[in-house]
């Protein structure tokens, strides 16, 4: 008799699977058959992506729905750019200091955000981040209201000439995504997973199982700081300036990171995947309009959480009962044994 | 005919479903009793005729009409008032307060503050003070006051006795009982079986969310209540 | 005598921070919302008054007759169009479709007037001051201000504890599934109470354009301030957010002694001190 057995993937996922890894080295391949322009286009889809699917981690599964999560892309890009600048590192050593220090900087910011919950919480961590963006303006080093650049020097680290390192920037984009997807998915695959899926269902019910609630909620708090600002640094690096008003600004970083999880469905990995796709092809398409393609992302926005709260992707689910990177698990039960011949 | 009347009344918590095909009627002026377990669906049944869960609009019928897809406030409009379970007063409103909040729907009829007074006196001594002051007695007496300003011509009464020392819960029904003298119908859900055959000419019987039993109290054999209560 | 220069000059201030809050304390006490656009509102109330001013050639204080009634009827609009939908949903919904109106808000105002900095004239009061003891002059605006964040304080909670609707309102507060059993239109009870938080919301947004530049962006700010002082005060106390405005005054004119930079961030570090060592702010009194 077969016994039942706990299924992980999907046959969507595996099909997903197949088609992804050739896609994927096409865009590893970038460098070598497209410009400059798509590198650089890539390289941001890359990491929204990432931050996208830190937010999601942080608000869609552990509930911690923070509006200032800017503040460490801040933390890291002004890390960096100090690092490099003042303290005169190797580019490579300071866009390594720079993750850990913005997670750093998060223990202390927990201990006072945390004591606020829901809504409040949230209007919590944007205070945080205007209390960084003010101090980075004050900081005469940091270079006070007008910022930081990045001398020739420095990006000379990263190689002599501007072909190479165009494309070094490039690589270093794509993999910090990857390894980002590869990080929450493994995460959310994990026991780990499964008990912020219950946090997030339901904080009393699954503390009186005995998931440490706080400590879980701490350290995803810490770790996707210090992810986050590691995007920052990379982000500043390709931008070669930093400002207190770019460097912790929450529409560049927040604002539309929230829209993309929200549309492409929020609590999913599939969606921030979605999400960003909507939102680079909006962009792109009402260019020449100004900001009117923010007033529109705001109202889809609003109709996705008033019709579908699960975006575009939940809405998939729902329908098709799809799953690209399953994170659940299936009990398939053992087939019913025929029955024996009757006893009479 | 009947003033309330359930016409195979479903009833859904999303997809679990709590009530299953439910007939009850309830004819003017009647008290009519709902027992049951903990679980059988009583509460749930309230909630449905008191519009706090959507129903199809055939499956509840008031006074001919069809309510089952009303809202909780459209319904007391219409003359249904709730005692709900566990009293739920207000906090922060003193006694008063809460008893001129049931009036907030403005119907007309023979219930006013004056009124509630003389059938609960004590109450009046303790108007002012906040509702969670008031002992569980006083606070269910305070929790029929509200609703009866609402002039209902139908009174749902969820667990009167619940928490309740006997003694209290004797005076309570000794009130309800000048209550029902003046012709207002009461579908009383009660975990104590005695209270609840005592107060009504008929009664139903409940057992997981479907009618096991129903019948005229009057005489009626309690070794077959028993029965249909636990599903034997 | 600085130092009680200071006092009583962030002790005014702290008017304007109480005003900013009564609109934001309002939707929290009784629908539970907190309203990531309650700025942006601020905000938009000035526009509505700069178009009003520019259009009729009232001063600012007189187009209130005009901006407070529109911006109720937004707010009423708003919670029975939108809001109304996203508060059975948990957390999310009205902190994400908020968040959706503030940005639409702040880049439609930005298409509407462009970014130039904005501010509304109200004339020789803006300047005038009066002597008080001890050589310290105190500016009359902000003593008017005050005074208008007193009234308003003192009006609500004649609303709240003298009237049928603010009974209505309170018993929502505490139990919105029981005030529905009682006969209360919920759905129609939270707009009128966005409304009414409008109305307070127009009063603080034209009073602080007089004095303050404002442009499309300046809404996020006016919200942390407001939130500051909620949360200094404690939670569902209307007198304790003036207190929690005064405190906030305070420490940002103590910043701004020592440096004009410092001024807001030395409001954020009293935030933050109060919010560490005591959470549930100076005078609590809600249960959440």
């Amino acid at each position: 008799m077969e016994p039942e057995r706990v299924e992980r993937g999907t046959k969507a996922s595996r099909t997903f699977t197949v088609v992804a890894a050739p896609a994927l080295a096409a865009l590893v391949a970038l460098p070598w058959w497209g410009d400059a322009g798509w590198m650089r286009l890539i390289a941001e889809m890359a990491y929204y992506l990432a931050l996208a699917q830190l937010w999601n981690l942080l608000a869609g599964y552990a509930g911690l729905v923070s509006v200032g999560q800017q503040a460490y892309v801040g933390l890291g890009g002004y890390a960096l750019f100090y690092l490099t600048g003042a303290q005169n590192m190797n580019v490579y050593l300071a866009l390594a200091i720079a993750g850990p220090f913005a997670g750093l900087i998060a223990i202390p910011v927990s201990f006072a955000v945390f004591r606020l919950r829901g809504a409040y919480f949230a209007v919590g961590t944007w205070v945080m981040s205007e209390v960084f963006a003010l101090s980075a303006s004050l900081i005469a080093v940091l270079g006070a209201g007008s910022g930081l650049s990045l001398t020739p020097a420095i990006l000379r680290q990263i190689s002599p000439d501007r072909g190479s390192r165009d494309a070094i920037l490039y690589l270093m984009s794509l993999a910090i995504s990857v390894v980002v997807c590869a990080i929450v998915y493994l995460l959310l695959r994990s026991r780990h997973g499964l008990a912020l899926t219950a946090i997030r269902d339901s904080e009393p019910a699954s503390a009186s199982l005995g998931v440490n609630t706080f400590r879980t909620k701490f350290i995803i708090y810490v770790a996707t700081a210090a992810c986050t600002g590691l995007i920052g640094a990379l982000i500043f690096l390709q931008k070669l300036r930093i400002s207190p008003e770019a460097g912790f600004s929450i529409n560049d970083w927040t604002v539309v990171v929230i829209f993309m999880v929200v549309i492409g469905g929020i609590g999913t990995i599939e969606g921030p995947f979605i999400g960003m796709l909507v939102y680079i092809t909006l962009r792109e398409l009402l260019a020449d309009y100004g900001t009117i393609y923010l007033i529109l992302m705001g109202m889809i926005a609003i109709a996705v959480m008033l019709k579908a709260p699960s975006g575009i992707w939940g809405w998939v689910v729902q329908r098709y009962d799809l799953q690209l990177f399953p994170v659940g698990r299936r009990l398939v039960l053992a087939p019913p044994t025929p029955p024996q011949t009757s006893e009479r | 005919m009947s003033l309330l009347a359930t016409n195979n009344l479903s009833a859904f918590y999303g997809d679990f479903q709590a009530l299953f095909d439910i007939n009850v009627s309830v004819a003017q002026g009647e008290t009519v009793a709902i027992i049951g377990a903990n679980g059988a669906g009583k509460t749930t049944f309230l909630r449905a005729v008191a519009g706090a869960l959507s129903t199809k609009p055939e499956m509840v019928m008031f006074d001919g009409r069809p309510i089952g897809h009303l809202t909780p406030h459209e319904v007391v409009r219409l003359g249904i008032a709730m005692v709900p379970e566990g009293r739920r007063l207000f906090p922060s409103l003193s006694v008063e307060e809460n008893l001129l909040l049931g009036g907030h729907s403005e119907r007309k009829g023979p219930w006013n503050l004056k009124r509630v007074y003389e059938l609960f006196p004590r109450l009046r001594e303790l108007r002012h003070l906040p509702a969670p002051a008031l002992s569980g007695g006083q606070q269910q007496m305070a929790a029929i006051g509200r609703a009866l300003m609402a002039n209902p011509r139908l009174l749902l009464c969820d667990e009167l006795s619940l928490g309740l020392a006997p003694v209290v819960i004797r005076d309570i029904y000794q009130c309800l009982g000048a209550v029902t003298a003046e012709g207002i119908t009461v579908v009383l859900v009660e975990q104590d079986i005695n209270r609840a055959l005592d107060a009504s000419v008929r009664f139903y019987c409940f057992q997981e969310g479907r009618l096991a039993l129903s019948a005229p109290t009057k005489n009626f054999d309690r070794s077959a209540i028993t029965a249909a209560y636990f599903g034997l | 005598m600085e130092w009680l220069n200071i006092l009583i000059q962030g002790s005014l201030l702290g008017g304007i921070y109480a005003l900013f809050a009564i609109g934001l304390s309002m939707s929290f006490g009784i629908m539970r919302l907190v309203n990531i656009a309650h700025g942006d509102f601020i905000v938009l109330s000035a526009y509505v008054a700069l178009v009003v001013t520019q259009g009729t050639g009232l001063d600012p204080i007189s187009s209130l007759i005009i901006v407070v009634p529109v911006m109720f009827v937004v707010g009423y609009a708003i919670q029975r169009g939108l809001l109304n939908h996203t508060l059975s949903g948990g957390l999310l919904p009205p902190l994400l479709v908020t968040f959706g109106i503030s940005v639409i808000i702040q880049n439609g105002l930005l298409a509407g007037f462009g970014a130039y900095t904005q501010r509304l004239h109200e004339g020789a009061i803006e300047t005038a001051s009066v002597q008080i003891f001890g050589g310290i002059s105190i500016g009359v605006y902000p003593l008017v201000v005050f005074a208008v964040a007193v009234f308003a304080i003192a009006s609500l909670q004649l609303l709240f504890y003298r009237t049928g609707l603010g009974r209505a309102f309170r018993a929502v507060s505490d139990d919105a599934d029981t005030a529905e059993l009682m006969g209360i239109d919920n759905r129609k009870l939270y707009a009128l109470a966005l409304g009414i938080a409008m109305i307070f919301t127009a009063i603080a947004g034209v009073l602080f354009a007089i004095r303050t530049i404002f442009d499309p962006a300046a809404g996020p700010i006016r919200l942390i301030l407001a939130f500051e002082a909620v949360i200094i005060g404690g939670l569902g106390n209307m007198w304790g957010t003036l207190i929690g405005g005064v405190v906030l005054g305070v420490a940002q004119a103590v910043g701004a002694a020592l440096s004009p930079t410092w001024q807001i961030l030395a409001g954020h570090i009293a935030f933050l001190v109060i919010l560490i060592v005591r959470p549930s702010g100076l005078f609590p009194r809600t249960r959440d």
